[in-house]
């Protein structure tokens, strides 16, 4: 590694452990910020390493969020006198008991989602492209729907969750702690990914599926094994947003298919698929941009959103890592070959301007 | 659930009233889908935003009616202004996405039904709207079977757009045009088809069919801005069960869409109506992947 990708890196993470502390009133926006940057590198798995464009990532947010707070409430209350009083239902919780219970909220929603993603992967991966787009959308829809009318976990009137036990600074610094943790472990961990043989692999399904199973990949096994993993992590950050919120609902929080479910796709697009950093760019100028039409464009910021998705689906196809790679090859180890003799002469000409 | 189940099965007239209510519905949801069949035929693009066009139709007719006049007169203006809108939408989004990756069309209309969604909402709030026609309601069999007068006239007038825009395909000149080049773009440009006028005549026909069928949906039953989505997936699992080019499949996918989902909203409770209708997506894409695994292997 080069040293001033290792200083971009120290940086980096310098800048995420003292922002809440610098700027504590932006620390919840702050924290979401790196919930986006996640959201766009687990989609960014799928979508722009292995060619499956799936709109509907956003099922296993909610499901590990749901999983998380059966697990937090399980454990001291029955889950469905606790769900259907609407946070009248006082459980006081230790100190110890709701950091357990959280910690174990997690772990479970991230393997829950594992599962999840097995068992879905089974009905779906046989859908080539777009099918696969709007059998992944139907299933998060239909997932908001179904836990909509599920009693049990509160239905469409939502869970409240277990009441952080201090006070509000110390509550939003612990989650956005949490959020950063994951959401570079995430990058750390996909960057090692996509070294390795896995990611020649899922590369290759991305090029050409069948040739790929030709040529002895199994690509069953790999295209499930990268939903785990996007689920996995995709399902811890979302039971900590549940906590984090402290209020669980189906449609607005759990499964935002049209908002944060599409918004992921457009932050890789923006930023550029199928490369490491262009997700995280990507999700860092979106989420500028989304915070600035919630300022200026009040009542019109949802429109100026979906337009700028079709503006860049429609003009900027290739996002910003792409708009380079294409600009300066070279600066990304990109080698074009000169033919012999035509390269000295481009050189030449260069030089001459 | 299974209290309803057992009702059905005790009171045989209500099957009647749920398979009659399911069929005329069935009819109008024929209409979008056989729009998005065209489209996705023609140019082969997957328009998600379909739904909203028909929701859009809609709001044109309870514009109407809130001005006094009758819902009936919004068709033939819902089909001129969908036109117009639908002629808008190739010329500054689809034409850039024809050709590229099926999943940029996608994605594309999936951005388009967002902005539509959203500005409908801003312009006509997000309660739930219908368009008043006046109509009596008939009741058969002392009573237990309603079906209001509305609803049958929504069913020929869908018949009669259907047939139109049936024999505008096969005769007029612009429809031999259109098929020639869902056939093969290349051989019809050759031939001097203007393929770029074909594609945004098509794609305005089918926003003029949409907002045709979102009067007549304003009309029978409810309209509100986030239910657009909903219409574009029933198009879709239309349009999936029946293949594209086949219209009697599309007809006959689409009463069977309206009548499974008035009985699943039955059996289960109208708050499950929605999910219904996603869960028979999923179980039709399912249904599609055995059938193209068992393509697959027949290949091998």
């Amino acid at each position: 590694m080069k040293p001033s990708v290792i200083a971009l890196y120290v940086v980096i993470v310098i800048a995420g452990i003292t922002a809440p502390l610098v700027f504590p009133n932006y620390t919840f926006q702050i924290a979401v910020l790196w919930m986006m940057i996640l959201f766009a590198l687990t989609w960014d798995i799928m979508g722009g390493q292995m060619g499956y464009n799936s709109l509907g990532n956003i099922f296993f947010f909610g499901a590990g969020m749901y999983i998380s707070a059966v697990v937090q409430i399980a454990q001291f209350a029955p889950v469905g006198e606790y769900t259907s009083a609407f946070g009248a239902y006082q459980v006081e919780f230790t100190d110890a008991q709701y950091y357990t219970g959280l910690g174990l909220g997690i772990v479970a929603a991230g393997i829950g989602a594992i599962f999840c993603a097995v068992i879905l992967g089974a009905c779906v991966f046989g859908l080539r492209g777009p099918y696969f787009a709007i059998g992944t959308l139907g299933l998060a829809l239909a997932a908001a729907e179904l836990i909509g009318g599920w009693e049990w976990v509160g239905g469409g009137g939502g869970i409240s969750m277990p009441v952080f036990p201090g006070g509000p600074d110390l509550r939003s610094r612990f989650f956005y702690y949490i959020v950063f943790v994951l959401a570079i472990t995430t990058f750390g961990f996909l960057r090692w990914l996509y070294t390795t043989r896995f990611g020649l692999a899922i590369n290759a399904i991305r090029d050409n599926e069948s040739k790929a199973e030709a040529m002895g990949l199994h690509t069953k096994r790999y295209k499930t094994a990268a939903w785990s993993i996007a689920a996995f992590f995709l399902g811890m950050v979302g039971a900590v947003f549940g906590n984090m919120v402290g209020f669980i609902e189906p449609l607005e929080v759990a499964f935002p298919t049209v908002t944060f479910g599409i918004f992921m796709v457009a932050m890789s697009l923006l930023g550029g698929k199928g490369t490491l950093w262009g997700p995280v760019l990507g999700a860092t100028l979106f989420h500028v941009i989304k915070e600035l039409t919630w300022i200026y464009l009040l009542g019109w910021q949802w429109v100026a959103l979906g337009a700028i998705i079709v503006i860049n689906v429609v003009f900027f196809q290739q996002g910003i890592l792409g708009w380079a790679m294409d600009r300066w090859p070279e600066k990304f180890g990109i080698v074009v070959e000169p033919s012999p003799g035509e390269g000295r002469a481009v050189g030449a000409q260069e030089a001459a301007q | 659930m299974l209290d309803n189940l057992s009702l059905l099965i005790q009171a045989p007239l209500l099957n009647i009233q749920l398979l009659l209510d399911g069929l005329l519905i069935g009819a109008i949801f024929a209409l979008a889908a056989y729009g998005l069949a065209l489209v996705w035929g023609v140019m082969n693009v997957k328009n998600l935003a379909q739904g909203d066009f028909v929701i859009m139709g809609g709001y044109i007719a309870t514009s109407f009616a809130d001005y006094g006049i009758h819902p009936f007169l919004a068709l033939p203006a819902a089909i001129v202004l969908m036109f117009g809108f639908g002629w808008l939408c190739y010329v500054s989004i689809i034409r850039r996405v024809i050709g590229r990756d099926i999943f940029v069309s996608l994605l594309a209309t999936f951005g388009l039904a967002l902005v539509l969604q959203q500005a409908l909402n801003l312009i006509f709030g997000s309660d739930v709207q219908t368009a008043d026609a006046g109509f009596q309601t008939r009741f058969f069999f002392g009573g237990q079977v309603t079906v209001a007068d509305t609803k049958f006239i929504a069913l020929v007038l869908a018949g009669v757009l259907a047939a139109c825009v049936v024999l505008f395909m096969k005769r007029s000149r612009m429809g031999k045009a259109i098929r020639a080049t869902a056939q093969d773009a290349r051989a019809a440009r050759v031939l001097g088809v203007n393929t770029d006028r074909v594609y945004a005549f098509t794609f305005a026909l089918n926003s003029a069919i949409c907002g045709a069928a979102g009067v007549l949906v304003a009309m029978i039953w409810v309209i509100q801005p986030y239910y657009g989505i909903v219409h574009s997936i029933r198009s879709f699992i239309i349009v999936v069960l029946a293949g594209l080019g086949n219209l009697p499949g599309v007809i006959f996918g689409a009463l069977f869409l309206g009548s499974a989902e008035q009985f699943s909203a039955f059996v289960f409770g109208a708050e499950f109506q929605v999910a219904a209708v996603v869960c028979i997506l999923v179980l039709v894409l399912i249904y599609r992947q055995i059938q193209s695994a068992r393509h697959r292997q027949v290949v091998k």
